[in-house]
């Protein structure tokens, strides 16, 4: 028996954590899984809670191998371990970027079409399932099955953000995006305040990329004050003549790591406020376009290695809902003035846009998706608490991949498709051999 | 973003025993740098998977070839296989077997002693042969920490690699001046296949990734013995320092 937690390290469960090397050693797995308490895939366990825990936790990180690319349609097919950074290491050069990528390149396929992650494109692009075109899915019985929107799609639905609770994702064929270099050109729009923020949304919806960082300690008129930023790729044209002969090549900075816990009173809401006060300065100061490399832009905190310590021995949770557009301004508001009454704060406030979304039961929907990280302590669990109801009164709904922490009749009540999901997961007979620490407690 | 090799400095590498999870990162490793591949071991279907993931992400072209380091006989069929002399070999075939099962049946023993010795050494020494006419070519043996002293616990293997340890340092000093360059690698604890299920020390546990790095370096560098994480040498000083008097009663 281990010990394995989430990125969020938070909570910390015991489990039997195995490694099979093919197919046929996962078969074996599974097959045994409903005499011994289930169990559930994981990747690089970037899930910030319980979603890739089990009883029994099968890691896929020898099922990393690259099978075939197609470079007039831009597909690849690879195994489901594979990262997202893998695969940028491997076609950026040549002129591929992955179409939707969360705020980690440290990601499996597998995870990824777990979770349906989304980026900062889900405006335009949808969510990381739009670019998958089938997968290949271990279920209870051991077969592998190709899902597709043509082939078993409705297990594809279900699989796309079913949490690994369809089954195990042993191949995905995913399409890459062409791009002229590893650059991103960057805007910077200041927004004094929500109403401001939520507009910059609006005014720049064609922008391909486009998230914003919130200062959620930000009092009265400055309620949600914050930074737009905006982003595309770069075309060549766009570079200075000194980037243009190597569009691909971008600096390599060196890697930090966080070599040991922070203490838990190191981030407290005065050195948060300090902390905000003096980011949003200097946003407001580089204000205007620039340009930033992928790595930069895409995924800034993967610079720090185990930036997870930040938040102390007791680990860290995050609080990640998605707002209808119809209320979703008034939800917001409602939320950050609870977070700003609690003082609690949050180091790490993300606000985004989200299109439009047809599935079964991604996270998504079009409207807003406000996320929060806080320490693990008492009066955090009690605020977000409270911001579960302010979600659920808003018409909102949540992400599992985030979550560690919510119970299971909330859940449902915000977002019925889980209900629905939970009596297909019976029906199918995978309720007995898929099961993680959070699919027990939400009852899926 | 990955320095690109070029010419002679790229040249193909041969990887014996290529499906070891020390052999697929070392590949990854020069692969990465430029270099083709070509893969040879027993079973050439997982090769095949392998090789076209070499391909994709590093762009190099990658052979696969059927190779049983337990048939002398077929050794030299598998240089007349290649389309050319290789720069590089790395042999990373090997089998730890199991000491208890090792110490009553002299079989199973026997295949220790001719996987971790008798094959990787009558393979490379052919091999030697060549890069020896030509003037050039690196030798990369992947040995071990259990060659340095034999221990209750695994002896047999240990034993092997000893051999194994001396066959290098002895083609070294051969070819010495040569223009080739011979690799003595002995990794210590990685978690690989064949330590799967072993509770070993974190900290003295490398990476297979780790290996490759270290591989990779001791060649630019024209290191003659690698230890892949400093501690082992320190250990490895230790346990040769002691007196076989007190040796004999430790449980190592």
């Amino acid at each position: 028996m281990s010990t394995l937690s989430g990125w969020g390290r938070y909570p910390r469960l015991p489990t039997r954590l195995h490694a099979p090397r093919d197919p046929a050693g996962l078969a074996a797995l599974v097959g045994g899984a409903a005499e011994t308490g289930g169990l559930v895939a994981r990747g690089l366990g970037r899930a910030y809670g319980d979603s890739a825990v089990g009883r029994q936790t099968v890691s896929m990180r020898h099922f990393d191998r690259m099978i075939a690319f197609d470079p007039a349609s831009g597909q690849l097919i690879a195994e489901a371990g594979v990262s997202l950074g893998e695969i940028i290491a491997a076609f950026l050069p040549r002129g591929w970027f992955p179409a939707v990528t969360p705020g980690t390149r440290f990601v499996t396929l597998g995870g990824a079409i777990a979770a349906d992650v989304h980026g900062k494109n889900h405006h335009i692009d949808g969510s990381f399932s739009a670019f998958v075109d089938w997968i290949e899915l271990m279920g209870a019985d051991g077969q592998v099955r190709r899902c597709s929107r043509q082939e078993n799609p409705t297990l594809f639905g279900w699989t796309c953000g079913g949490m690994g609770l369809t089954g195990v994702i042993l191949r995905a064929a995913i399409r890459l995006r062409r791009v002229e270099s590893g650059w991103i050109t960057q805007r910077v729009v200041p927004a004094p305040g929500l109403a401001a923020l939520l507009e910059a949304f609006d005014t720049h919806a064609a922008s391909p990329y486009s998230v914003a960082w919130l200062d959620c300690l930000g009092q009265g008129a400055a309620l949600g004050r914050g930074l737009v930023m905006l982003g595309a790729h770069a075309r060549a044209d766009d570079l200075p003549a000194a980037l243009r002969a190597q569009p691909f090549t971008t600096p390599r900075r060196p890697a930090l790591a966080l070599p040991v816990d922070l203490p838990s009173f190191a981030l407290n809401r005065w050195s948060l406020r300090a902390f905000n006060a003096l980011y949003y300065a200097r946003g407001q100061r580089r204000a205007g376009p620039g340009l930033i490399d992928w790595s930069r832009y895409f995924y800034p905190l993967d610079a720090i290695g185990q930036w997870n310590r930040l938040y102390g021995r007791r680990g860290f949770v995050q609080f990640q809902c998605a707002l209808p557009l119809d209320g979703g301004a008034l939800g917001l508001q409602s939320l950050l003035a609870r977070i700003e009454a609690a003082g609690t704060g949050s180091f790490l406030a993300v606000l985004k846009r989200f299109g439009p979304q047809q599935s079964a039961v991604a996270f998504p929907m079009e409207g807003y998706t406000l996320a929060l990280d806080f320490p693990v302590n008492p009066r955090a669990l009690a605020l977000m608490t409270e911001l579960d109801r302010i979600t659920l009164d808003h018409g909102g709904r949540f992400y599992l991949a985030k979550d560690a922490r919510l119970e299971g009749d909330l859940l449902k009540r915000a977002d019925p498709r889980w209900a629905r999901f939970a009596a297909m997961r019976r029906a199918e007979g995978l309720a007995g051999t898929f099961i993680s620490a959070q699919s027990q407690r939400l009852d899926l | 973003m990955s320095e690109t090799g070029q010419g002679a400095d790229a040249g193909p590498v041969l990887v014996l025993g290529a499906s070891s999870d020390i052999a697929r990162a070392c590949a990854h490793r020069f692969a990465e740098a430029g270099h083709g591949l070509m893969l040879a071991a027993r079973d050439v279907a997982a090769l095949e998977r392998d090789a076209d993931d070499y391909r994709l992400r590093h762009g190099v072209s990658v052979t696969c070839h059927a190779f049983d380091a337990l048939e002398p006989g077929t050794h030299a069929a598998l240089l007349n296989d290649l389309s050319e002399l290789p720069q590089i070999v790395l042999c990373a075939v090997g089998a730890m077997g199991d000491q208890a099962v090792s110490q009553r049946d002299p079989a199973a023993a026997a295949l220790v002693l001719r996987a971790n010795f008798e094959g990787p050494a009558l393979m490379l020494g052919l091999i030697a042969e060549q890069f020896e006419a030509r003037g050039s070519g690196v030798i990369i043996g992947i040995s071990s920490v259990a060659g340095e002293r034999g221990r209750a616990s695994n002896y047999v293997y240990g034993s092997a690699k000893a051999g194994f340890t001396a066959f290098l340092s002895g083609l070294r000093n051969r070819l010495a001046g040569k223009g080739v360059q011979v690799i003595t690698v002995l990794p210590g604890f990685v978690a690989t296949r064949m330590t799967e299920g072993l509770d070993l020390p974190a900290r003295l546990t490398a990476q297979p990734r780790e290996v490759a790095e270290a591989v990779f370096r001791a060649r630019q560098r024209g290191r003659d013995v690698v230890y892949v994480r400093p501690v082992w040498r320190l250990i490895m000083a230790l346990i040769r320092a002691l007196p076989e008097a007190l040796f004999k009663r430790t449980k190592l």
